[in-house]
């Protein structure tokens, strides 16, 4: 096709990314506001930073959040691996239906529907509701999402792979470890990322699953916005979204590099040795 | 299992690991959970406890004291036409926000699958990049910007098309409410798309106008037809969840926005009845059933 | 076997010795996958020191016959016995068997020689003597100064020589190639195909391989396994897969060749008459053992054993057709001729390009004669 981008093609991609992108440039720009007054412009600041610091309520939330994040991101790693590996691999056994009803369901699951269902669970077996629960029904949402990025990823592997070592004298388990692991293992860590900032996202299922000293930050977020708007908010949010946007944009520089690399070694390769 | 790959084979019980740990897991944190709320929907208004007291001594009195079924929380909520209003208000409001999605997203994911080989990596992280970002703050900057006292009335004051006593309308209102549900499912329309889009091969569409086809004709009889499992998935991806939204209704459509959601939320946190929060959740599932079997069959096509 | 056909590439026919214990035996094994048979009751032995092909289109089965022996698969029904024990229940890692991938199967987070270490370090060597064992391969493919390279930064042909070099290095009794040559260009190809050779040769293994190539098949192995729908249809040295082939199948497969349908109408001694009314006339040729008088068979006749000629052969010859040059295939080692008869049937015939000539004798439309002569061809019942 063209190589140049037809004015259709230009515009729509220029209107669709100012409109992912415009609110949360003006939300990071008005957390350096000097007023209190969110929309109005009174100068530079960074006032809002100082106090959110300081404002231990907000801190401990972000701490648990961060706990809560790293465990059951994991946790939930490890069981989306397994599950995305069962999907893969297994193709009949008994439930198998079921189970890939169970992991890809909760993928559009309202979340409302998934916390009031898990906190039910926990009420039933008498479990104290804190971080555990709120671990617990992260692991289980994520898990899923896990799982479905690990397998897209299963789906290319060339599984002659593990026969080649399997027909070497590597047992499978000890293959899995040596041989597929290590190949699949840049979606398992994708899988790992998102999970995480699922997790220090997710308000509703906290919500519902939520005990005494488990406050999260989307918890503590949600119940000052409801209370109104305030720069502080602002501030914390500019932190979330500049530690996001550094991770990424590393991770991908990191990932680009490595293609770079590979190429010119191929090219380099096929230039020596013909 | 005989049929399984062999490359996996070897011991059984390493084979049954794998299986089991995830099956349990959810079979004991997705699928049973769904049976108790079944349970206290069916149980009387009565007996509910208030949310953080431990209130069920232990399965035994919990099971004794949800046993005696009764369908009054359905009765209610059939008579209340206030929960049937609420219901349909939310399939309205995610039929016309996916119907917007697609109107929005299948432009944007069409002419990202038309760019330059070399960009395109950039433009799929540029649609990821808002999504690892928190949902919530999404949200929250929109409330910003819509105020009635927020960034666009300023913005439409300093150009003087408001006068300094006008104001936007449009927060806390179902329009608010369709902007931050565009605004925050996009990328879980466009990406669906893109990938479909992007898997075409162009030279069916070289062959299209070598036949005598001409582009915009050949967009409808080639392009679109084969991009439909994006299309549907997509759609299904963004149309589901809505239904269930809470957060978008409760910070940006005020007491004005009915949705199912923020119902059942309320039921919970401030009337804190329990069975009838299940009953509302066990119907919404009802509703979903189907769309999220359609879901699943073209994701195991993706 | 119905002829012998002079001497095969070395003497080496244990096939033929009733004494001769097979090395690898497959006793009516069957294979299903659901509907799907993919194997069908197939008995094959196969020696020591063997070179062996299984050549057939995809889908006949043959990749699955060798992933039963690496253990990839489970036979659904008969043994596979390997020096007289029964394979049934070792997993791929216990059979002392090793296998080179269609696709290579390198694995791309190791550098050449750890590929190439992998099969040693599970059989937990000590280190000095994997060093030493690494050493080796690596001289035997040449690719020395690659041991450290990443698969990714190695040519197809390399790659291809890594894979080898992996599969050998723990010593196996037996190698199984599935379709080793299949990603090597066409000169690559040929050039590996002496370099397998000598190295079967020299380590005396016995090689099972895999491919679709007839070519290749031809040239390197001992015996060839012709496969189809699940089924061996023919088991025998090149040569004799070539010049008698058992079946139409085989003929047709293997090389170009001429099938004539007919009736046979007389059968005195080892003489034979086939009545063929797609070609006007009959033929006189040689009987092959089964074949009746009025049974339906086929005369199959390789184009260089047809002999084209502007002029009329002797009186008295037999097998003479004439008719005019239809198509002329220019190869640049032989030409091809395909002549019209009279009734609008095609027969082929090849002729050695001896003369560096661009005009040939034989042109366009001229009016030819073909001739064989009795023991030309064969006549095929089934």
């Amino acid at each position: 096709m063209n190589k140049n981008l037809g004015w259709f093609n230009l515009t729509s991609l220029v209107l669709g990314f100012a409109f992912l992108y415009l609110p949360i440039l003006l939300l990071v720009v008005f957390s350096f506001n000097e007023s209190k007054l969110v929309t109005v412009w009174a100068g530079f600041s960074t006032k809002w930073y100082v106090s959110m610091w300081a404002n231990e309520g907000l801190m401990d939330a972000a701490w648990v959040t961060v706990r809560v994040g790293l465990l059951s991101a994991t946790i939930a790693t490890a069981l989306g691996t397994l599950a995305a590996l069962t999907l893969d691999r297994f193709h009949r056994f008994p439930g198998r239906t079921l189970f890939s009803g169970m992991v890809y369901a909760p993928l559009v699951m309202p979340e409302v529907i998934t916390g009031l269902s898990l906190l039910l669970l926990f009420v039933a077996i008498n479990f104290d509701r804190g971080f555990w629960t709120v671990t617990l029904a992260h692991t289980t949402l994520t898990m899923c999402f896990v799982a479905v990025v690990v397998q897209s990823r299963l789906v290319t592997f060339d599984k002659s792979l593990e026969e080649a070592a399997q027909d070497l004298g590597c047992p499978p388990v000890k293959t899995f470890f040596a041989i597929t692991l290590p190949l699949i293992l840049p979606a398992v860590v994708a899988g790992w990322m998102l999970a995480f900032t699922l997790s220090l996202d997710d308000l509703v299922i906290a919500s519902f699953n939520t005990g005494p000293g488990a406050t999260t930050l989307p918890i503590k977020i949600y119940s000052q916005v409801r209370l109104g708007v305030t720069p502080e908010i602002n501030a914390i949010c500019s932190i979330m979204i500049g530690i996001v946007a550094i991770g990424v944009i590393v991770a991908s520089i990191a990932t680009r590099r490595s293609e770079l690399e590979r190429d010119k070694a191929e090219r380099a390769a096929f230039r020596v040795d013909g | 299992m005989a049929e399984a790959a062999p490359a996996k084979g070897g011991p059984g019980w390493t084979r049954w690991l794998v299986v089991a740990v995830p099956y349990l897991w959810s079979l004991v944190f997705f699928l049973a959970p769904f049976f108790i709320i079944l349970k206290i929907s069916l149980s009387q208004t009565a007996i509910a406890m208030p949310p953080y007291l431990p209130v069920f001594d232990g399965l035994s009195t919990f099971w004794e004291s949800v046993g005696e079924l009764n369908f009054d929380n359905y009765v209610f909520l059939a008579e209340d036409s206030l929960y049937i209003r609420a219901y349909l208000s939310s399939l309205k409001i995610a039929a016309v926000s996916t119907l917007l999605l697609l109107l929005i997203g299948y432009p944007m994911a069409y002419s990202m699958a038309r760019a330059p080989k070399s960009v395109r990596p950039m433009l799929v992280m540029l649609v990821i990049l808002p999504f690892w970002t928190s949902f919530l703050i999404r949200v929250y900057a929109w409330i910003g910007i819509l105020k009635p006292e927020g960034l666009i009335t300023v913005f439409l004051q300093w150009l003087g098309i408001y006068g300094p006593e006008d104001q936007l309308r449009v927060f806390n209102t179902e329009t608010a409410v369709y902007i931050g549900i565009v605004y925050s499912y996009l990328p879980f329309m466009v990406l669906p798309l893109y990938s479909a889009l992007e898997k075409l091969d162009m030279t069916l569409l070289e062959a299209a106008s070598d036949l005598g086809c001409p582009p915009v004709k050949s967009f409808w009889v080639i392009t679109f037809p084969l991009s439909l499992p994006g299309v549907i998935a997509g759609s299904f991806l963004c149309f589901i969840p809505i239904v269930g939204e809470f957060v978008i209704p409760d910070l940006l459509g005020g007491s004005s926005t009915l949705m199912i959601g923020k119902t059942l939320w309320s039921e919970f946190f401030s009337n804190r009845d329990w069975p009838l929060s299940s009953a509302v959740a066990v119907i919404l599932l009802a509703l979903l059933v189907v769309p999220i079997v359609i879901f699943q069959n073209y994701q195991k096509r993706i | 076997m119905a002829k012998t056909l002079g001497p095969v590439k070395r003497k080496f026919s244990p096939w033929d010795d009733p004494g001769a214990k097979p090395y690898i035996r497959f006793e009516n094994v069957t294979k299903r996958f659901g509907d799907f048979t993919a194997v069908d009751d197939l008995s094959l032995d196969i020696y020591e020191r063997e070179f062996f092909s299984l050549l057939g289109p995809s889908g006949c089965g043959k990749t699955t016959l060798m992933r039963m022996l690496a253990g990839f698969e489970e036979p659904t029904s008969g043994r596979i016995l390997l020096d007289g024990k029964d394979l049934a229940g070792v997993p791929p890692y216990r059979r002392p068997v090793n296998m080179m991938f269609q696709s290579y199967a390198l694995f791309p987070h190791m550098t050449v020689e750890g590929n190439i270490a992998f099969g040693l370090k599970q059989d937990g060597l000590p280190k000095p003597d994997i060093d030493a064992r690494v050493k080796e391969m690596l001289k035997l493919v040449k690719l020395e100064r690659f041991a450290q390279r990443k698969p990714h930064q190695l040519s197809g042909g390399q790659r291809q020589r890594v894979a080898l070099a992996r599969s050998l290095a723990k010593r196996p009794k037996v190698l199984l190639l599935d379709e080793p040559l299949g990603a090597l260009d066409k000169k690559l190809r040929e050039e590996t195909q002496f370099e397998l050779m000598d190295i079967q040769y020299e380590l005396g293994l016995t090689f099972l391989i895999v491919t679709h190539d007839q070519e290749e098949a031809m040239t390197m192995s001992d015996r060839i396994a012709v496969m189809d729908l699940g089924k061996l249809v023919q088991v025998a040295p090149p040569a004799e897969i070539y010049e008698l082939p058992n079946s139409r199948y085989v003929a047709d497969f293997i090389g170009d060749i001429n099938l004539i349908e007919g009736k046979i109408a007389s059968a005195e001694g080892n003489r034979l008459r086939l009545a063929c009314d797609g070609i006007g006339t009959s033929i006189e040729a040689e009987a092959s053992g089964s074949g009746a008088a009025g049974e339906t068979a086929w005369f199959a006749v390789r184009p260089e054993k047809v002999r084209i000629s502007h002029d009329p052969p002797p009186e008295g010859t037999v097998n003479v057709l004439s008719g005019e040059v239809w198509d002329i295939g220019y190869l640049g080692d032989v030409s091809v001729y395909r002549v019209k008869l009279p009734n609008g049937a095609i027969v082929k015939s090849t002729l050695a390009n001896v003369t560096r000539l661009v005009e040939r004798p034989i042109g366009w439309d001229d009016k030819v004669y073909l001739t064989w002569p009795r023991d030309a061809g064969i006549v095929l019942t089934r």
